[in-house]
């Protein structure tokens, strides 16, 4: 074997296949840059949705529906929480940034550095339930009550009418709208304590909770399987109030908020059809349908953009 | 062996302790704990196989295999994720192995062992293997996207948006590039070893240049070792989530990569997504054991293969001396 | 005339490839550079940039700070509050709590497996140790995260009645798994690399096989072994999925290892998706990554030298 290779090598064989084996790379070899070159030129846009993870399963769902509408339209949608979508906006690398709270001062400074000027339209409602393990004996809180237990002021249960366990604090990564809209709203805008387990979806802490009979969690109501919602109050004084459709889009519920859509500048062609057309009847049924709560006709009617 | 040990009499003098030794006793008690370690290995090892096996098994048909995750992912397939990890690690592949056999051909046919540019290189290469992958992934954002693809864009796309200095691919595949390129200089630099010297002697006898009996001679001869080296690539390449969360990974897409600029769906981020951040935990179980147990699949048979290749490769060895 | 052009042509072709080859050859030492060239310019600003400097001084990530007027002094990683706090020492002590439970679960096993796989085992026992522990290596980390996830973690909080179910023990036994392949691996070849004449000068003085595994192999191959154990230390430090998934990512200063823990590594993979380019969280998170680098370099540098060291001893190359 050995030998026949060798013999095989003499130089006139050498010569033509090596000169066949030269065009073949360099046709690969042009063809390859060819190819790259082709790749930077030729590459079109798709229309890019990013941020929230509490709205990703909406934005996936519109982006199905209208593609399947809309062929020829290809939108492509991810998650990883608020900031990363308005982190995206700014850095412009994202179409539309989905996210479940406004942007900050900080960031809208930012933007106007960048020169990027945001736009910012409520797409659906969203509440933030606090979730209990269905084992859990308490079944109200007041926003004394949950600012204390998820500052570390408060670590039993017992000081909130349960059992004399130890509170069990679940929560999402800081990248998160819910985790800076609940901070916001309920803690004042206190740190949380540092023994909240930060998880990096809505699902994970709804899946601890499930499992933990001492645990406590936060997240959109759409996400709830396998645990049980607390009632709240705001004030004292106030009645105590589950999360539900109604409550939400009523304005009853404390801890509830908009979702948006931010943009940069004014949308224009396909972005403005496409947000159009989440704002129109068809859209907010499938939020609806998607366990979200949809905007009041006449906020949805009053968004579109013109 | 037999002619090295004249000399390690001298050097490992140190390593003979001076003790009596007792001639009782079997070492049972060694035997026995450093048998009861393996025992643990290969419990632990049962213990997940099993465990992913017995959730996985029902979910994996055909469906499951062709088709795209739908109701917000407690429902359809994998498909797009298996595409994209496939379509990952072909580019990886594509640019990965060529740099790699020449990395290890340089190393073994054009330099000395013992001069400073082996050296360097040599030492390059070890600890390229040891950087972490989250690191990679870093460097991914900082040096593809934002230095490279940024740069791209600002010369060629000033007006448009983004369109390479964005999360994409190629960049994802070119990290994990980096990432692999250890496993393969390592695999082809053992197969180079193996060649006889009588080989390259002949071809330079019969007037071939050092190119051609590179290119003709020794680089057919290494193909099992290259083979083996680009599987375990493959393989490790086809694993790692860290290195692609930020350079191209996406959470959903509707469609399936066709250009180099796309974001693409994968295996391993669409277990840890799925873990951690779908919508109904207890709803997606079954689908993720699937998911699992088609990446351990994929990444164990490719191993399995490279494994194959390798003893074949050094049984042949042996049978030649 | 043919013939000369052939000559000319095949020159510039060798000339042409060879260049390429070593071109390509420098492709690695390339990207080291490149690494941290790249991740140390995004940590540069931390020590020059003054706006950053504000909320991410050396003094405030390494130092007790006063956040709030009139409340104790803390440690603290809160990179998204109103008072912006980048302390590492919590992601510190969480990340070397993972990695010490990591190696306490991994050297008892790698060690021990390693050394009844070079000194004990029938050849049988060998092939099915070997493809097993292979196995184990080819296991991605996000598998191993998600069975932590999914399966460890409860059976631990069972057993042993733990209040987090997630904790710095949990992620610690899963990168112990990932790591038992490194140890075992470098330790099996350090003490199969010991010449066959150590072990017959052992048994002429009278040792029994085991004694000469204990008493000679085991001592001449520590080096190895303990390069395999620092090795595996590196990875367990910058792995990265497993604690993610396992850990609960609470940035906790406690020396329990039932408590959540954050580490450097999932830190950066939780957080760097939603920092602002240019922002100070941003540049902190790639500080962290130079911190990890080094530390890597460090240890495989090292490891490397022990490595190579032993091998040229064992091969009497000594000068």
């Amino acid at each position: 074997m050995l030998q026949a290779r060798l013999i095989s090598t003499d130089s006139r064989q050498t010569y033509n296949s090596n000169s066949k084996g030269y065009k073949m790379k360099k046709m690969l070899l042009t063809g390859m840059f060819l190819i790259a070159i082709a790749g930077i030129v030729v590459a079109g846009r798709n229309i890019t949705i990013k941020g929230s993870d509490t709205l990703v399963r909406l934005g996936q769902r519109w982006a199905e529906e209208y593609m399947k509408q809309n062929p020829g339209v290809v939108i492509q949608v991810s998650g990883g929480g608020s900031g990363t979508g308005i982190a995206a906006l700014l850095n412009g690398t994202t179409d539309i940034c989905e996210a479940s709270r406004d942007m900050k001062e900080k960031e809208y400074k930012l933007a106007e550095r960048k020169g990027i000027e945001p736009l910012r339209v409520s797409v659906a409602l969203d509440g933030i339930a606090v979730f209990l393990n269905k084992g859990n004996s308490v079944k109200e809180l007041s926003f004394a009550q949950l600012k204390g237990i998820y500052t570390g002021a408060i670590t039993n249960w017992k000081e909130v009418g349960g059992t004399d366990t130890r509170i069990i604090l679940y929560g999402r990564e800081n990248n998160s709208g819910t985790y800076a809209f609940f901070k916001k709203q309920v803690l004042n805008k206190e740190d949380y304590s540092e023994y909240t387990q930060t998880l990096p979806g809505t699902a994970s802490v709804v899946n601890a909770v499930s499992k933990d009979k001492n645990g406590i969690g936060y997240g959109g109501i759409a996400w709830a399987t396998g645990v049980r919602f607390a009632a709240v109050r705001k004030a004292d004084a106030d009645s105590a109030i589950l999360p539900s459709v109604e409550s939400i889009s009523s304005g009853d519920y404390p801890i509830s908020r908009d979702l948006y859509w931010f943009f940069n500048g004014k949308p224009t062609g396909e972005l403005k059809t496409l947000v159009n057309w989440a704002l129109s009847e068809e859209g907010q049924e499938i939020a609806e349908a998607m366990d979200y709560i949809p905007l009041p006709k006449e906020r949805a009617k009053a968004g579109m953009i013109d | 062996m037999s002619c090295m040990a004249q000399q390690t009499y001298v050097s490992s003098r140190a390593a003979v302790p001076n003790l009596e030794f007792r001639p009782k006793g079997r070492g049972i008690v060694p035997r026995g704990l450093t048998f009861a370690a393996v025992l643990i290995i290969l419990l632990m090892l049962a213990i997940i196989m099993g465990n992913i096996l017995v959730g996985g098994m029902g979910t994996i048909s055909w469906e499951f295999l062709t088709h795209p995750p739908e109701q917000g992912m407690k429902a359809g397939g994998v498909f797009p994720a298996i595409f994209g990890t496939v379509a990952l690690v072909i580019l990886m592949v594509i640019a990965v192995v060529p740099i790699g056999v020449f990395t290890a051909i340089y190393l073994q046919e054009y330099t000395s062992p013992t001069s400073w540019t082996t050296r360097l290189i040599r030492v390059a290469i070890n600890n390229l293997a040891g950087v972490p992958s989250i690191v990679f992934g870093l460097f991914g954002l900082g040096f593809f996207i934002a230095f490279v693809g940024g740069g791209i864009d600002t010369l060629f796309f000033p007006e448009e948006g983004p369109v390479w200095g964005q999360p994409a691919i190629i960049w994802a595949s070119l990290t994990l590039a980096l990432l692999t390129l250890p496993v393969v200089i390592v695999s082809t630099e053992e197969a180079l070893r193996t060649i006889p010297r009588e080989l390259r002697e002949g071809s330079y006898a019969l007037g071939g240049t050092r190119l051609q009996t590179i290119w003709r001679i020794i680089i057919p001869q290494a193909l099992p070792g290259i083979l083996t080296g680009s599987i375990l690539a493959v393989s490790r390449g086809a694993g790692e989530v860290a290195p692609i969360m930020f350079t191209g990974a996406a959470y959903y897409l509707p469609y399936l990569p066709g250009k180099l600029n796309d974001q693409f769906m994968e295996l391993g981020y669409h277990i840890y997504i799925m873990a951690t951040q779908s919508p109904d935990i207890e709803a997606t179980k079954p689908i993720l054991y699937g998911t699992v147990l088609v990446l351990l699949l994929l990444t164990f048979s490719l191993n399995s293969v490279a494994i194959l290749i390798r003893s074949r490769m050094r049984r042949s060895r042996v049978g030649a001396q | 005339m043919e013939h000369l052009r052939f000559k000319s042509k095949s020159r510039w072709r060798e000339f042409a490839g060879e260049k390429l080859i070593s071109i390509s050859a420098f492709t690695a030492l390339l990207s080291i550079l490149l690494i941290f060239v790249f991740v140390f310019k995004e940590a540069i600003p931390i020590f020059v940039d003054d706006y950053i400097k504000e909320d991410a001084s050396l003094d405030k990530m390494l130092c007790q700070q006063e956040f709030y007027e009139g409340r104790e002094a803390k440690w603290s990683w809160q990179p998204n509050s109103e008072v912006p706090k980048f302390s590492l020492l919590p992601l510190f002590i969480g990340t070397l709590k993972a990695a010490l439970v990591a190696m306490l679960f991994a050297i008892p096993l790698g060690v021990g497996a390693a050394i009844y796989s070079s000194e004990f085992a029938s050849r049988r026992m060998g092939e099915i140790i070997k493809p097993a522990i292979e196995t184990f290596a080819a296991i991605p980390s996000v598998v191993l995260g998600f069975f932590a996830l999914m399966v460890l973690s409860s059976f631990l909080q069972q057993v042993m009645g733990l209040t987090f179910r997630l904790n710095a023990m949990n992620a610690g036994i899963a990168l112990g798994l990932a790591i038992v392949p490194i140890i075992f691996t470098v330790a099996e070849d350090a003490m199969t690399s010991v010449p066959g004449s150590l072990r017959d000068a052992a048994i002429a003085l009278g040792a029994t096989p085991w004694q000469v595994s204990l008493t000679t192999v085991l001592p001449a191959a520590m080096p190895g072994i303990f390069a395999g154990i620092v090795l595996g230390f590196g990875r367990a430090v910058g792995e990265t999925m497993i604690v993610l998934m396992a850990s609960g990512n609470a940035a906790i200063i406690s020396i329990s290892v039932a408590d959540s823990v954050r580490t450097f590594s999932a830190t950066i993979a939780a957080e760097l998706g939603e920092v602002v380019f240019g922002d100070t969280h941003y540049h902190v998170l790639f500080l962290i990554g130079l911190l990890l680098f080094i530390f890597t370099f460090v240890v495989n540098l090292g490891g490397d030298i022990v490595l190579t060291r032993l091998k040229e001893r064992l091969q009497g190359r000594t000068t």
